[in-house]
């Protein structure tokens, strides 16, 4: 190739780019402007507002007589279950994996198909049973409820910790059993610790999850005060999408920044992750 | 070893014990282990065979049969004295929830009796050889030892049981119902088995047929292109940003995940404010150029493309990280080879690069298919299945079978209906992962580090 057509492919290349990563950047630049433009309406005429104001964070916090956004309470609400779903949920997934992964016992391969397919199923099909069972054990409208089907799910999730743990020598374990280690003490002393990079993916991808689940959340949780992030934004834009937007927009904003955190954080694990889960297994 | 049997087996006594132990077990739990003198372990199976049979007379034998009658009294009203009254008849949902969880404690009971049978034989053998059974602390701690996964998975494995699997299990029988609005709603009225009715107006009756064809087309079309557009899409970013002589490739790679990171529930109500026909910006620059702008959200047409272009602004991310990471793996000789022959760019995409990705993505790309299949949140958070399609029942233009689903359940109380569409999407993406995770190198070749 000329020099002259190398330029030319690489200037091509630039400008594409810049025009994809105004594309990506967009949305997200549209509405931090938003959530700082005076007024409340989703009409602007430039993406950078002439007047910036706070007022819109403020709302948020404040409370107010003629309408009922209880921003904090639900922001609280998200942040509970979101941590509590973490805690019980990783804690499950690895023990599932672990098992599945370094045990060999009857019905072992049964039990990962049956997982895998139960784990395609999407959770909402079977949420009439769901509600109703909720209703009998009396939880429905409680965050308890939300922890609870997150966490009964989680093991589904287990193939990539699965992969993990298959990377994971043996001869790790029998060296400890030869010194007489019991399991316990090999799962909690030995392996543990070495499993830290994915112990960290899970709990915090299985936070994000809760973070950001809205059909469960919206299913269970009745009252507005109980209400997280997901539901209450919702139904914040879909109710009052012309009058409130830009109240819409900082909600949005201090929604999403601790999830986007994270997944910036957790890029260099996305691709294990992705490939993990599916060529690993 | 075998002297020692021998002596042992000779001697009379000691002969068909296992055989008594187990007979003794089928008789009634834990009499076996008593019989091997295993008296805590066969107290424990005693134990829970009375707690089973209080169980049994008290509630399940009656909630199998409300299982099969799904309740016969309905709820009415009656003259009590001289007032008329609502007296409450039967559930017949709850009455279908407790004959399913009595079935499930009776394959539990099954399995244990089982077990119990089987232990007192292979007991009974322990002690025809002469040797001692184990004492109830040492069954303890060989269970903890050698039961290890099975203690590690029995938490876990309830969770799933309970509301995964029951729940499954509920909406498979719920199908053949006529469990739906207006006419068969509890605890008003009652539900009763149709058998197969619901698949067949599915299928059949006008109104029905029409919508779940029409939606089901739309889901495959959507699931295809949006699988594709999301795959070559990241393959071509990937690429673009790989070429020789692009500097701050990671600073693009950064710029091109944001849109992954933000969850989705605020991306996708974003860009349906961003679309707005009227006041969204987008258009508003289509005006700007003297350009009419584009009902985006608002014609059916043009909100198919809408969410298959939204769908790219998410999708493509993952499919770029993903792409990025493998053509760091392909090796670097392979490319030089091709130079040395004098290949051309192209032919070494379409030789090298492109079988490569396609190799190592080829199960992510059936999962994501099957994932789009059931893509929830991209339709109903940006358009709820909108707009509006008047030969369709319960259903907008842009619904997939997912969401038609959800407004079944839970706009429209079509339990029956929306339950047997989940049977069908059920068997759709369970036929391909399956058939995907069977292929996979990890079911096949797990064993290989160890």
């Amino acid at each position: 190739m000329t020099s002259a057509g190398k330029v030319m492919k690489l200037t091509l290349s630039y400008i594409l780019l810049t025009l994809i990563a105004v594309a990506c950047l967009y949305p997200a630049l549209w509405i931090i402007m938003s959530s700082f433009k005076v007024g409340d309406s989703l009409f602007s005429e430039t993406l950078i507002p002439s007047e910036l104001t706070l007022q819109h964070y403020r709302d948020l916090f404040l409370v107010h007589s003629d309408k009922q956004i209880p921003y904090a309470t639900w922001y609280w609400n998200t942040l509970k279950v979101a941590v509590m779903s973490m805690l019980l949920g990783t804690l499950f997934q690895i023990m599932t994996a672990y098992a599945i992964s370094r045990f060999r016992f009857a019905g072992r391969k049964t039990l990962m198909s049956t997982l895998l397919v139960l784990g395609m199923f999407p959770g909402f099909m079977s949420m009439i049973a769901v509600y109703i069972m909720l209703l009998q054990l009396n939880l429905l409208n409680t965050h308890f409820a939300l922890i609870l089907v997150y966490t009964a799910g989680s093991a589904l999730h287990m193939f990539v910790a699965k992969g993990f743990f298959d990377t994971i020598p043996k001869s790790v374990e029998e060296a400890a059993r030869m010194d007489g280690a019991s399991h316990t003490t090999i799962f909690w002393r030995i392996v543990l610790p070495l499993s830290k990079p994915i112990i960290t993916y899970i709990a915090l991808t299985t936070f994000s999850g809760a973070w950001v689940d809205f059909i469960f959340a919206k299913l269970i949780l009745r009252a507005r005060e109980n209400w997280t992030l997901a539901v209450g934004l919702f139904e914040l834009v879909d109710s009052y999408s012309s009058t409130e937007f830009t109240l819409f927009a900082a909600g949005a904003v201090l929604a999403a920044l601790p999830v986007a955190a994270l997944f910036i954080y957790l890029q260099r694990f996305l691709v294990d992750g992705l490939t993990a889960g599916a060529t690993k297994g | 070893m075998d002297l020692q049997k021998q002596t042992v087996n000779a001697g009379v006594p000691l002969a068909g014990k296992a055989k008594t132990a187990a007979l003794l077990s089928v008789l009634s739990m834990g009499l076996g282990q008593i019989y091997n003198r295993q008296y805590a372990k066969g107290i424990l199976f005693l134990t829970v065979q009375c707690i089973y049979i209080y169980y049994i007379v008290t509630s399940l034998a009656g909630n199998l049969v409300g299982l099969v009658t799904l309740g016969d009294t309905p709820t009415k009203l009656k003259k009590v004295g001289k007032l008329y009254k609502n007296v409450a008849g039967d559930h017949s949902i709850f009455m279908m929830i407790y004959g399913l969880v009595a079935l499930l404690f009776i394959v539990i009971l099954i399995s244990l009796y089982v077990y119990n049978v089987r232990d007192a034989y292979r007991n009974g053998l322990v002690r025809e050889q002469g040797k001692r059974t184990r004492s109830f602390l040492e069954s303890y701690s060989h269970v903890t030892q050698n039961s290890f996964p099975v203690i590690l998975l029995s938490l876990p494995m309830l969770g799933v049981m309970f509301f995964t699997v029951l729940p499954i299990l509920f909406m498979v029988l719920m199908a053949f119902t006529n469990y739906s609005a207006p006419d068969h709603i509890p605890a008003k009225n009652l539900v009763d088995w149709v058998g197969f009715e619901t698949f067949h107006n599915l299928f059949y009756l006008k109104q029905w047929a029409s919508t779940f064809y029409g939606v089901l087309t739309w889901t495959i079309i959507w699931a295809v292109t949006a699988t594709l557009t999301c795959y070559f899409g990241g393959i071509f970013v990937a690429l673009l940003i790989q070429q020789k002589g692009i500097k701050m490739k990671s600073l693009w790679r950064s710029l091109f995940i944001i849109p992954y990171a933000i969850p989705q529930f605020i991306s996708f109500l974003i860009m349906r404010n961003l679309l707005n026909y009227q006041f969204g910006p987008v258009n508003q620059y289509f005006r700007y150029f003297g350009l009419e702008g584009l009902p985006w959200l608002n014609d059916p047409f043009w909100a198919k493309v809408t969410v298959i272009l939204v769908n790219m602004w998410v999708g493509i991310p993952v499919s770029m990280v993903l792409v990025l990471g493998i053509l760091t793996t392909i090796p670097k000789d392979l490319y030089e080879a091709a130079e040395m022959d004098g290949a051309s760019n192209l032919q070494k995409f379409r030789n090298i690069t492109f079988p490569f990705i396609l190799f190592s993505t080829a199960p992510i790309l059936i999962m994501q298919f099957a994932g789009n299949i059931n893509n929830f949140n991209v339709i109903y958070l940006l358009t709820k299945g909108l707009p509006a399609n008047g030969d369709y029942a319960f259903a907008g233009s842009t619904d997939l079978l997912v969401t038609w689903l959800y407004k079944l359940t839970l706009d429209n109380q079509r339990y029956n209906f929306a339950s047997a569409i989940g049977i069908i999407i059920f068997i759709i993406i369970a036929a391909f992962s399956l058939w995907n995770y069977r292929r996979s190198r990890s079911f096949k070749e797990e064993d290989m580090v160890q």
